[in-house]
C-alpha cells in the first residue's frame, strides 16, 4: 500500500458566492522511500496541495477529496489534535525562503529542540545530544556553537540546513520540500539538493520535491507530476516523461531547460500566463497557450486518462501521436 | 495624490471604464467604503453647523442665569420641562445653549492649534530634511526633548508660565503638537528627496523654496492630513483637560472641559450636568478619530488598491 | 549587550541636558520679579532686593546661572517649596510611591486586557468580537479621562456604593507608611495586627481600583489596537507557518511563536504610554484626590509654588526618559536583531 494516497482533491478559496479553485481533482500517490517531483509554474497549485494535506491552510481554504490517506490514517476525518501528532513528526515540510522560515526571536537550538520535545518527549542531555547530532547530520560546521545562534546570524544556506534538521528531527516517513533551493545562491543550491537526497536515502524517507525546475527533478526523482492551473497535466515515470513528454505543456517545460533546447533555436517558452480566477477557458485550460490546439480542445475539458505507468490530461497526447 | 496625471485625452472609442477616476472621486470611494468614517463625518458636520449657527440655534444666551430653575433636569426626566431641553446647571444656565456655544470654542481651539502647529512644524520638518547634517540634527534633538515631556504636563507647564486663558490654551496645545509634525514631515520628505523627480527638478534648476514647497511638500501631504485630523481630536481633548484643571478657558465662558470642572460637586444630584458635556467631548473626539481612520484608508498609498 | 546599553545611554544624556535647559528657562520666563518667583520673598527695599539677587546668584551672567543650576542638581539640591518650606526632593520622594502604585496598577490593567483583547481580535479577525473590541478601543482612545472618572464615581461610588470616592485609604485605618505603597503597607499592617487593621488591604484595593481603571483606559485602547495589528502582521509570516508545520498546538503557535514577535512593537507603544500615564496621572489624581505627583504639580501651579513646578517637572521628565531607556533595553532583549545591530 502506498504511503500517501490523494484522490480527487480540490481546494477552494474565497467566498461561497465567488469561489476560486486553486486545486482541482488532484490525484497523487507516493510510496515509501521514493522521490516524487511536482513541477509547475507559480500559481499552479503545487504548494497549496501540500499545505492542504498537512492542514496548514487554517480554515482559509475549503478542502474536498475522495481520499486523503497517509500511512493508513484518513487525514480527512482525523481530529486536529490527531493530525498534529503526525504533522512535524511523520510528515514534515521545508519551505522556500529559509531566511523567513525560522523564528527570529529564538535560537536555532531552541527551534530544533522544540520539535524533539513535542514529538519524542526528549529532555535534558538526550535532547541536547540529539539536536547536536541533527546539526551534524545536515553538515553544519561548528554545530555545537551554532545551537545558540539566532537565525539572523546565519546565511541562507545555513538557515536552510537548520530547517532541514528541524524537518528530519523525528525521522519522518515523508518529507515535503517546497522549492528548497529557489531562494539560495546557485553554488549553494547543488549542496542542499545533494544533502536532501543523501538524507532521503539514509533515512529511507519518501520525498516530495516541489519545484519549477525540471532539471532538478530529472536528476533525483523517480516519478513526476506536472501541474497546470490547479490540475495534474501529466504524471508518470521520470524517464518516460523526459524521453517522450505526452502533454504539450510538459513538452514546453522540457524545451525551456537549456540542455534540451539544442541547436540555435531560441529558448522556447509558451506565450501567455497561467489562467487566473476570472479568465479560465471553458475547454482545456491550456488551450489558449497550446501550440497544438484544436477545435475540441476549446470546447471540451479533457479528463485525466491512464497512460503508460501514469496519466495524462489531453485530448491529443503527444506520445500517442508518435507511437 | 497630487501628482497623479490626468489620463490622455480620451477619444470616443476609449472604454469609459479604462479612464482614471478623478483624484477626488477616487478618494471619496475609498473614504465612503468605511462606514464609521462616514458616520464620523456626518456627526462632525452637524457639530460644525451648530457651532457656526450657534447664536441662532441656541435657545438661550449661554451665560444667562435663570435663578428660578437651578439644576433643572432635562425634558425626559421627572420634573423636566421643555423650557430647558437638556436641563440647567448649578447657576441656572441652559445646558443645551452652553453645549452649542461650547462647540464653537472647541472647534476654534482645535483648528487654530492645528494650524499653529502644522505651519511651523512643516517648515521645520522640511528644513530638517533638506539640511540633515547640522541644522537638521539640531532641530530633531530639540524635538526629542519636547517629546520626552508628557504632552499634558508640557501644556500645563506652558500655561503655568503664560497664565490661563483661551489664547494661551491654543499656544500651549500648538507647542505640544509641534514635534510630531516636524518628525512626520521630515520622515516623508526624506523619502521623497531620494526620488528621481526631485533630482530632475534640481537639475532643471528649481530653487530651494520651490523644491521644498512645490516639488516635495505636495507629495508628503497624505500622512500630514491624516495626522492633522488626529491632532485636531487630541487638541480638543487637551483643551478640555486644561479647562477641567482650571488652567484653560476661564468661566463663565461655556467651554466643555470648564463646564465639567464645576459640575464635579453635583454628581450626586444632577447627573446631566456631568454626563452631557463629557459625552459631547467623547462623541466629537470619537467622530474625528473615525474620520481619521477613514482618511488613512483612503489616502495611504500603501493600502490603496493597486491601479 | 553591554555595548548596546552604552550606546543607548549616550543618546539619553543630551535629552536630559535639554530637559534641564527647559526647566531652567521655564522659571526665568515667568513674568514678575525673579526673587519673588524663586523664593517667594517680596521686598520693596532695593538694597535687600539686591542682596537677595546676589544670594541667589541671579546677578551672574545667565550661562553661569545655568552652571549653578546644574551644580545644584548634581549635588541633590532641588530647592524648597515656597508653601511648605520642605525640600522639593523630599516631597517628591514621599508622594512618588502613590503615583507609582497607581501607574503600575493602571499599566497592569491595560497590558493584561489590552494584550488579551488584541490577540483574540486578531485570531478572530472580522468576527463580531473583533469589531466590538476595535470599536471599544477607538472609544477608549477618544475618552476624556477626567469625565470617565466622574462617570465611574457616579455609578460605582454614588449609585452602587461599591467603591470610595477619593483618597488611598479609609480614615478609620491608621497605617504607618513603610514602603509608601498603600497595598503593601496595608497588607503588612493587617498581618502585624489583624484585630486593629482588619480589612485594610481590601480597603486599599477598593480605593485603587477606579483610579487605576481610569488611568489605564487610554493605554488599554492603544495596546489593544497595536497588539491586533501587530499580531495580524506576524501571523502572515513564514515562520508561523513553519511553527504550525512542526505540529505545535495552536496555543503554542499563537503565544510563543507569534506573540513573542508581535510584542516588539507593542512594547515600544507601552513605553510611549508611560508619558501618557504621567499626563493622565495629573487628571486622575485630581479627580480622585489621590496624593501623588500629578496632584502635587497642579496644586503647586495654582499656588504659584514655582520651585516645585520647576523641579517637579524635571523629575517627571527624567522619569519618563528613564523608563523609555529601560523599554529600549527590553526591546533589545526581545529582538535579537536589534541587539546585534552594529
Amino acid at each position: 500500500m502506498s504511503l500517501l494516497q490523494i484522490k480527487n482533491l480540490s481546494v477552494e478559496f474565497g467566498s461561497d458566492k465567488n469561489p476560486f479553485r486553486a486545486v482541482e481533482g488532484l490525484d497523487l500517490t507516493v510510496d515509501q522511500g521514493e522521490i516524487v517531483g511536482i513541477v509547475g509554474e507559480s500559481g499552479s497549485g503545487k504548494s497549496v496541495t501540500m499545505m492542504a494535506m498537512m492542514g496548514l491552510l487554517e480554515g482559509q481554504g475549503r478542502i474536498v477529496a475522495d481520499k486523503l490517506q497517509f500511512d493508513g490514517k484518513n487525514l480527512l476525518t482525523i481530529s486536529a489534535r490527531e493530525r498534529r501528532k503526525i504533522v512535524g513528526k511523520d510528515i514534515s515540510m521545508i519551505f522556500q525562503d529559509p531566511m523567513t522560515a525560522l523564528n527570529p526571536s529564538f535560537t536555532v537550538g531552541y527551534q530544533i529542540m522544540e520539535v524533539l520535545k513535542l514529538h519524542q518527549g526528549l529532555r535534558g542531555a538526550a535532547l541536547k545530544a540529539r539536536a547536536l547530532e541533527l546539526m551534524e547530520m545536515v553538515e553544519i560546521p561548528a554545530a555545537a556553537s551554532r545551537l545558540s545562534a539566532y537565525p539572523h546570524q546565519l546565511s541562507g544556506g545555513m538557515s536552510q540546513r537548520v530547517a532541514i534538521a528541524m524537518a528530519i528531527a523525528c525521522n519522518p516517513k515523508l518529507l515535503i520540500a517546497d522549492e528548497p533551493t529557489t531562494a539560495l545562491d546557485v553554488t549553494i543550491q547543488a549542496q542542499i539538493m545533494e544533502l536532501l537526497v543523501s538524507l532521503q536515502q539514509s533515512q529511507n524517507m519518501a520525498l516530495i520535491l516541489i519545484t519549477h525546475d525540471l532539471a532538478v527533478v530529472a536528476e533525483v526523482a523517480q516519478r513526476l507530476a506536472v501541474m497546470y492551473a490547479g490540475q495534474v497535466a501529466e504524471m508518470g515515470q521520470v524517464p518516460d516523461i523526459f524521453r517522450h513528454p505526452s502533454h504539450p505543456y510538459t513538452e514546453a517545460l522540457l524545451k525551456s531547460i537549456p540542455e534540451h533546447s539544442k541547436g540555435a533555436h531560441r529558448l522556447s517558452t509558451l506565450p501567455g500566463i497561467v489562467p487566473g480566477q476570472y479568465d479560465r477557458p471553458s475547454g482545456c485550460l491550456l488551450s489558449p497557450r497550446c501550440p497544438y490546439v484544436q477545435e475540441r480542445c476549446r470546447a471540451e475539458r479533457p479528463a485525466l486518462t491512464a497512460q503508460r505507468q501514469g496519466a495524462v490530461r489531453c485530448h491529443f497526447p503527444l506520445y500517442d501521436k508518435e507511437s | 495624490m497630487a501628482n497623479v496625471q490626468a489620463s490622455p485625452v480620451a477619444t470616443a472609442a476609449d472604454d469609459v471604464a479604462l479612464s482614471y477616476p478623478s483624484p477626488l472621486k477616487e478618494f471619496w470611494q475609498g473614504f465612503s467604503h468605511n462606514k464609521g468614517a462616514v458616520a464620523g463625518l456626518v456627526f462632525m458636520l452637524a457639530i460644525t453647523l451648530s457651532a457656526l449657527l450657534a447664536p441662532w440655534l441656541a435657545p438661550y444666551n449661554p451665560i444667562e442665569q435663570y435663578r428660578d430653575a437651578i439644576l433643572a433636569p432635562p425634558v425626559w426626566m421627572d420634573g423636566g420641562s421643555s423650557r430647558f431641553l437638556f436641563g440647567t446647571d448649578e447657576l441656572g444656565r441652559d445646558l443645551l445653549s452652553r453645549l452649542i456655544h461650547g462647540a464653537r470654542l472647541s472647534l476654534l481651539i482645535g483648528l487654530t492649534s492645528v494650524v499653529m502647529a502644522m505651519v511651523p512644524g512643516v517648515i521645520l520638518g522640511l528644513i530638517a530634511a533638506f539640511f540633515p547634517k547640522v541644522l537638521g540634527s539640531l532641530i530633531m534633538r530639540l524635538m526629542d526633548i519636547m517629546m520626552a515631556l508628557p504632552a499634558l504636563l508640557l501644556a500645563v507647564a506652558i500655561v503655568a508660565i503664560l497664565g490661563p486663558g483661551l489664547i494661551n490654551t491654543m499656544i500651549a496645545i500648538a507647542i505640544v503638537a509641534l514635534p510630531a509634525y516636524v518628525r512626520l514631515t521630515r520622515a516623508s520628505a526624506m523619502t521623497e528627496l531620494n526620488r528621481d523627480y526631485v533630482t530632475a527638478s534640481r537639475v532643471a534648476g528649481a530653487g530651494l523654496v520651490r523644491l521644498m514647497f512645490v516639488c516635495v511638500l505636495p507629495n508628503c501631504m497624505a500622512p500630514l492630513i491624516v495626522h492633522a485630523t488626529m491632532s485636531f481630536s487630541s487638541a480638543i481633548l487637551e483643551a478640555a483637560a486644561l479647562g477641567f484643571l482650571g488652567l484653560g478657558v476661564q468661566p463663565p465662558t461655556p467651554e466643555w472641559g470648564t463646564m465639567l470642572a464645576s459640575a464635579r460637586d453635583y454628581i450626586e444630584r444632577a447627573w446631566w450636568v456631568v454626563t452631557l458635556p463629557g459625552l459631547t467631548i467623547l462623541l466629537s473626539v470619537l467622530a474625528i478619530n473615525l474620520m481619521g481612520d477613514g482618511l488613512r484608508d483612503a489616502l495611504d498609498p500603501k493600502l490603496k488598491r493597486a491601479a | 549587550m553591554f555595548s548596546f546599553i552604552l550606546r543607548r545611554l549616550g543618546l539619553l544624556l543630551p535629552t536630559f541636558f535639554g530637559i534641564t535647559l527647559i526647566t531652567f528657562g521655564l522659571i526665568r520666563l515667568i513674568p514678575g520679579d525673579p526673587v519673588e518667583v524663586m523664593v517667594g520673598e517680596r521686598t520693596l527695599d532695593p538694597q535687600m532686593h539686591a542682596d537677595a539677587m546676589h544670594r541667589l546668584g541671579l546677578d551672574k551672567p545667565i550661562y553661569l546661572q545655568y552652571v549653578d543650576y546644574l551644580h545644584n542638581l548634581a549635588t541633590g539640591h532641588l530647592g524648597e517649596s515656597l508653601v511648605t518650606k520642605d525640600s522639593v526632593w523630599k516631597e517628591f520622594t514621599t508622594l512618588f510611591p502613590a503615583t507609582l502604585e497607581l501607574a503600575v496598577m493602571a499599566m497592569l490593567f491595560a497590558a493584561v486586557f489590552g494584550l488579551l483583547a488584541g490577540v483574540i481580535a486578531a485570531i478572530k479577525r472580522g468576527s463580531i468580537f473583533d469589531h466590538g473590541v476595535m470599536g471599544l478601543a477607538l472609544t477608549g482612545f477618544s475618552m476624556p479621562i477626567f469625565w470617565w472618572g466622574l462617570i465611574l464615581i457616579m455609578f460605582f461610588s454614588v449609585k452602587l456604593g461599591w467603591t470610595p470616592v477619593s483618597g488611598r485609604l479609609d480614615l478609620a485605618f491608621d497605617i504607618a507608611p513603610r514602603t509608601g505603597f498603600m497595598l503593601i503597607d496595608a497588607w503588612l499592617a493587617e498581618a502585624a495586627d489583624p484585630s486593629l487593621n482588619a480589612g485594610a488591604f481590601k480597603d486599599a484595593l477598593k480605593h485603587l481600583i477606579l483610579p487605576a481603571i481610569v488611568l489605564g483606559t487610554i493605554p488599554l485602547a492603544v495596546i489593544a489596537r497595536m497588539t491586533r495589528s501587530s499580531m495580524l502582521e506576524v501571523l502572515r509570516e513564514d515562520y508561523v507557518r513553519t511553527a504550525r508545520a512542526k505540529g505545535l498546538s495552536p496555543a503554542r503557535v499563537i503565544f510563543i511563536h507569534t506573540l513573542r514577535n508581535a510584542m516588539i512593537p507593542v512594547l515600544t507603544v507601552m513605553g510611549l504610554q508611560v508619558g501618557t500615564l504621567m499626563g493622565g496621572a495629573v487628571l486622575t489624581e485630581t479627580i480622585f484626590s489621590w496624593p501623588g505627583i500629578g496632584k502635587w504639580l497642579i496644586d503647586a501651579i495654582s499656588r504659584r509654588d514655582y520651585p516645585v513646578v520647576q523641579n517637579g517637572i524635571l523629575m517627571v521628565a527624567t522619569l519618563v526618559i528613564l523608563v523609555n531607556f529601560i523599554v529600549d533595553i527590553l526591546y533589545g532583549i526581545a529582538n535579537p536583531r536589534i541587539r546585534h545591530a552594529k
